[in-house]
């Protein structure tokens, strides 16, 4: 071939059918690409909304309670008007069930009947006798919630339709829970417990106030702790620090240590924190320690961020009417750059809030009938306590490890909608 | 009481920054001498002198009283009781002695504790006191030696901003000193587990069965620490989730980036970065409860026996997880593509398909390959997915509707409840943990390096 001389190609003919097969073959690929991309774009979306669908379909229940008006009688040979915490509660109970079913003769039908209330009922009526004294010896009628099952029932998870030995309640009790419905006594009343009670066996009375107590505790050390060592470092970093190999070793350390797996930290925590230093296990002041140093790199990174975004001659300006380099940064680098930083930071803290697996390693998972008093008492928090619903075998549960997953993402939602507006704000444009 | 002394450390800082202040200032009017300084300096040197070396104190004696404390009292115990003792009994001793103290007494304790137990109480208070005291005093000496210093030409800014300096640099070190304290501590527990399990074991052995007792009176097996199926269950269910992340997070950021509309694009980021903050209990719990029953329910429709908790849910889940991570890394690497690649392919006549498979996708190979990396990275360091929807027992299996577990789901289940730090069962976890440190931060580095390297070559 070297020796022929430089052939002119045919001229490729584009109107030829072959051309035009190809053409169409290469226009089909194009399409099909724009096609993957749009299903897996639409998958993405749509993996969103089942997530979402699921959640709200499976918690909003939880949401409400089933409430049953109940007329208890504080009799005084079983409530001491002198002494009412020590009164025998149960006898009360026994009473105003057998005087809300007075058919029912034999003790277990009586007993079936009573676990229509919830277990913590005898504790709500002492309660409510201590709280009023005045009621010894007289009538009141309570709204008490109603234990599990018939929760269930009355919300339709249970159907009354399937045959007896499919379902958890029997015709017996649905009888009598029907019966109480056509007296009107049944109710379905906002679940109020879910915000305002701790941790109970019984999913009726569970409710995440330890858990949000336990989580507001483990944010705060945490922002008290990762705000201001995150923005020194962010400023030494960006403003102060010459260039050698001791700041790129804490720059590479820094985004390093962004993706290390939150459960090393928590095995940090375990082994300096609590083994170590002798720090209380569950305790919040711990959580937070460990969640800190979670979120001190990502501090970091949008501090320096902040501060890379205030232009030039600000700086230049400052100094060139006589501040000194701390000055320019205190006076004035830092008050233009502090929304961009409290938007990271509230980010980083939402981050935080979500976080689980580090605080089961110390512990935060334990079963807790009481919000903790204070930064040192064992607590648990809002992602542990949904961990500990979702692996409680009780029905009821599963609603309201659901529920808590929404407020879970009611807070998230919030933080972030914070963070948003105060970029929008006070986002300034150079 | 902590918080107390906290809040007057705060007070008394501020009355040392308010007698600085006034100093400056009664130099100036007093003797109508020339401040070095503004007196604001002079009030915030004063400030930092006295509450932050009190600060500190404080942290470091709250830190190890409680351990010096505990020396004292085992120290304190007849000799009879502590000779040839093992570690836990110590710690036993100590906890026993810690809730005779504190009122929680369950059995009649031995006097020898009660006494013990008195004595601890007493040297607690003495300690709170003490420190009390001695925090005082130093805040007072060092307001009186700070006033010492003050004079109108005293260089109170300097100073101020010196002591700045140090608090700023001592910040920025925090970040070494934590990965420093996770390397050693994870070293320190791990060679602690590799006196009790030989090295090859531990990495070559096929059997897992950490389970062993913690107490003698507890039934279990007798332990076996071959770490090979926990590694490769791990390698499993990350590999199930990169599957499943990779396609779409590929080809949602090829159609954001060069398909969609600003409308689209504006509606999918967020739900993308919306995807990317639900915290990973919440996916754990959709796993369990959505995904692996539909799984086992598709799978007995086929005939096929699925496990409950099947690595196909939990990596299925796990994928849907970094989908996110994916495809807005593979959007940065596209659209850091220069766009006269892009008018150039085109200009000859390529379609968009053709553009984006010939030239776009090789020109941001290695920012896509750095993003899957750092996407791995995360899969393998995932832990609440798993913890939820994995498996306890380790099976040497690649079939994906089997059970496996991975070394996370190990590390949690070996750490929570009993944790005696002597024992190879909690030890392990340490061990596993310091094999996945090592492994994640290789390849973060790897992709970091993937990255900027590719970025430089195009800015």
């Amino acid at each position: 071939m070297s020796g022929a001389a430089p052939t002119v190609p045919e001229p490729f003919d584009w109107s030829s059918p072959q051309a035009a097969a190809r053409r169409r073959r290469r226009y089909a690929a194009d399409r099909r690409l724009r096609i993957y991309g749009l299903v897996s774009v639409l998958v993405a979306v749509g993996l969103l909304g089942i997530l979402i669908a699921s959640l709200v379909v499976g918690g909003y229940s939880a949401f409400v309670q089933t409430h049953i008006a109940v007329e208890f009688t504080a009799d005084p040979e079983n409530v001491p008007a002198g002494d009412p915490t020590s009164g025998n509660y149960r006898a009360v109970i026994t009473n105003a069930v057998q005087q809300l079913f007075p058919e029912l003769e034999s003790r277990s039908e009586l007993r079936t009947a009573g676990d229509i209330l919830s277990k913590g009922t005898a504790n709500m009526v002492r309660n409510h006798v201590v709280a009023n004294p005045e009621l010894v010896g007289r009538s009141f009628t309570l709204e008490v919630p109603a234990s599990d099952p018939f929760d269930q029932l009355n919300k339709g998870v249970i159907d009354r339709n399937l045959p007896e030995d499919r379902r958890r309640v029997s015709d017996f009790e649905i009888g009598l829970f029907e019966s109480l419905e056509a007296r009107g006594l049944v109710s379905t009343l906002f679940n109020w417990a879910l915000f305002f009670n701790s941790d109970s066996r019984f999913p009726e009375l569970a409710g995440l106030a330890g858990a949000l107590v336990g989580s507001f505790y483990a944010l705060l050390v945490c922002f008290l702790v990762s705000f201001p060592v995150g923005i020194a470092a962010a400023i030494y970093l960006e403003e102060f620090a010459p260039k050698n190999r001791w700041t790129d070793l804490v720059e590479v350390n820094i985004n390093n240590l962004a993706a290390v797996p939150s459960i090393v930290f928590g095995l940090l925590g375990l082994a300096v924190f609590i083994q170590l230093f002798g720090l209380p296990r569950s305790a919040p002041l711990v959580g937070g320690l460990v969640l800190s140093l979670m979120t001190l790199p990502t501090m970091i990174i949008v501090t320096r961020a902040a501060l890379k975004s205030i232009p030039p001659s600000v700086r230049e300006a400052a100094l060139g009417i006589g501040a000194s380099r701390h000055e320019v940064i205190l006076h004035h680098v830092l008050p233009l750059a502090l929304p961009g930083i409290l938007t990271g930071t509230i980010i980083g803290l939402a981050q935080a809030l979500g976080e689980t697996a580090p605080l089961l390693l110390i512990g935060m998972n334990a079963f807790l009938t009481t919000p903790p008093g204070g930064v040192m008492d064992p607590a648990t928090a809002l992602p542990t306590q949904i961990f500990i619903w979702a692996d409680s075998p009780e029905r009821g549960f599963v609603s309201r490890t659901s529920a808590a997953i929404l407020v879970l993402l009611g807070f998230l939602i919030v933080m972030n909608a914070i963070a948003i507006h105060l970029r929008q704000r006070f986002e300034r444009r150079w | 009481m902590t918080g107390y002394l906290f809040l007057v450390i705060l007070a008394l800082s501020l009355a040392a920054f308010h007698v600085g202040r006034t100093t400056a200032k009664s130099f100036v009017s007093a003797q109508g001498a020339q401040l070095h300084s503004r007196p604001v300096y002079h009030g915030a040197f004063a400030a930092v002198w006295v509450g932050l070396p009190a600060s500190v104190l404080v942290v470091l004696w709250l830190l190890f009283q409680d351990t010096i404390i505990d020396h004292l009292v085992l120290a304190s115990l007849p000799a009879s009781m502590t000779e040839g003792a093992s570690a836990s009994r110590l710690s036993l001793y100590i906890s026993e002695i810690r809730n005779v103290a504190s009122g929680r007494i369950f059995t009649e304790p031995s006097p020898e504790i009660r006494t013990a137990a008195e004595r601890l109480q007493s040297w607690q208070a003495i300690a709170r006191w003490a420190m009390v005291v001695v925090t005082v005093a130093m805040m007072v000496l060092a307001l009186y030696l700070a006033r010492a210093r003050m004079a109108p030409g005293f260089r109170a800014r300097q100073s101020f901003e010196r002591t700045l300096d140090i608090v700023m640099i001592a910040s920025a070190a925090v970040a070494i000193f934590v990965t420093g304290g996770i390397i050693v501590s994870l070293t320190f527990e791990a060679m602690q587990f590799f006196r009790l399990v030989p090295l090859q074991e531990f990495f070559f052995g096929l059997n897992w069965e950490p389970q062993i007792a913690i107490r003698e009176d507890q039934v279990a097996g007798t332990g076996a620490f071959g770490a090979v199926p926990v590694f490769t269950g791990t390698l499993l269910i990350s590999a199930i989730a990169l599957l499943v992340a990779i396609p779409i997070g590929l080809l949602s950021a090829i159609y954001l980036v060069e398909f969609a509309g600003e409308c689209v694009r504006g509606i999918v980021k967020p739900v993308l970065e919306i995807l990317a903050g639900v915290p990973t209990v919440v996916y754990g719990f959709f796993a369990v409860l959505v995904v692996a029953p539909a799984i086992r329910q598709a799978g007995s429709m086929m005939g096929i026996a699925i496990s409950p908790n099947s690595a196909l849910a939990a990596g299925g889940v796990m994928g849907i997880m970094i989908i996110p991570f994916i495809s807005s890394l593979s959007d940065d690497a596209l659209r850091a593509v220069p766009q006269s690649m892009r008018d150039g392919s085109l200009a000859l006549g390529a379609t968009r398909a053709e553009t984006i498979t010939r030239v776009l996708l090789p020109a941001a190979l290695p920012g896509i390959v750095g993003g899957i990396l750092l996407a791995a990275s995360r899969a393998i360091g995932e832990t609440m997915i798993v913890v939820m929807a994995a498996g306890l027992t380790a099976t040497l299996t690649a079939n994906p509707l089997d059970s496996v577990t991975t070394v996370t789901v190990q590390i949690v289940t070996m750490l929570i409840g009993d944790t005696a730090f002597d024992n190879p069962k909690t030890l392990s976890a340490f061990a596993l943990g310091l094999v996945l440190f090592v492994v994640t931060l290789y390849l973060n580095v790897a992709a970091l390096r993937i990255v900027r390297r590719y970025r430089e070559k195009y800015e």
